[in-house]
């Protein structure tokens, strides 16, 4: 993922700490933050997972005209998941999940921020699963930084792709 | 409220209920701000009938937001310094799930932490880690 411009605005918090049930008005009411050790309105320790709608390319998104979006509409399936798919997401049988994720807070994020994030890919292993078959797993790392090149936020994902859906026995 | 070194004591746990019977709706909100759309969250039929799950699921980063309230609420604001997890089994509309933090260790005024989300069958659903800066 590569994110250009991650502006961070106080409704998008106000909008993801709703949908995370987190009703702390530190990421709500910027009266209330001013009294707060922040001193403003603070992002949620997850937020920065929602620099995903600031990614021209994520795969786990339809595209406006909707074109090639794997979801079902008439039929239970629109087509096949397309390249470059996002986070450690994807779709259809035996499709990828998110195995694992850890945050390195250097601060932080806050509204007014404009974040840019970079991410490169760190190690890859295998397992043998005893619920979903063969097991790669492969990480990422993606440094979140302001506009002044200073690191805010240092996200490590990691992507598993399974070889059949996980058994839910 | 910040916490204080010298009240801490390695075993110490802290608990909160995250949601109780979680519904797809709030699966959909999650979606909608964090822009995962992958169907396998939001979209029953497609997920029953091409990729195979029983019903729609959470995504994992949902539990991870959820399970952050409870980090956050007992460590306070702008305190977390890294927050780690892994997804260890899935977590489906209906789930009632309750998070615990355990003090493994307090050095250099930094607590070290167990997290730990369980469902309503005691099935560990995320286990991971947190630092947080705390006071003297």
């Amino acid at each position: 993922m590569a994110v250009e411009k991650f502006t961070v605005e106080a409704s998008h918090i106000m909008m993801f700490a709703r949908s995370v049930g987190d009703d702390n008005q530190v990421y709500y009411d910027e009266d209330y933050a001013k009294g707060t050790e922040p001193g403003s309105i603070i992002a949620p320790p997850t937020f920065a997972q929602a620099s995903a709608q600031f990614d021209p390319n994520y795969g786990l998104r339809p595209s406006i005209d909707g074109d090639g979006w794997f979801g079902s509409g008439g039929k239970p399936s629109g087509a096949k998941p397309r390249e470059g798919g996002g986070g450690g997401g994807g779709g259809g049988g035996g499709g990828g999940l998110h195995a694992e994720q850890r945050f390195i807070y250097h601060r932080h994020m806050k509204p007014g921020d404009v974040l840019s994030a970079t991410t490169r890919p760190g190690e890859t292993w295998e397992k043998q699963g005893r619920r979903s078959g063969k097991l790669v797993f492969s990480e990422s790392v993606t440094e979140y930084r302001d506009q002044n090149g200073d690191l805010v936020v240092t996200a490590i994902g990691v992507g598993v792709r399974t070889e059949r859906p996980v058994d839910q026995g | 409220m910040a916490l204080q070194a010298s009240d801490l004591n390695v075993g110490d746990t802290y608990t909160e209920r995250l949601v109780e019977d979680l519904k797809r709706t709030q699966i959909v909100m999650y979606a909608g701000a964090s822009g995962d759309y992958n169907p396998v969250h939001t979209d029953e039929v497609f997920t029953k009938e091409v990729a195979g799950y029983p019903s729609v699921f959470a995504h994992g980063m949902l539990t991870m937001g959820m399970t952050g309230k409870m980090v956050t609420n007992y460590v306070g604001d702008g305190r977390l310094t890294e927050y780690g997890v892994r997804f260890t089994s899935q977590v489906f509309p209906g789930d009632t799930l309750d998070a615990t933090a355990t003090v493994v260790g307090v050095t250099n005024g930094i607590v070290d932490l167990d997290i730990s989300t369980v469902n309503q069958d005691g099935v560990e659903v995320l286990k991971g880690s947190a630092k947080a800066r705390v006071d003297d």
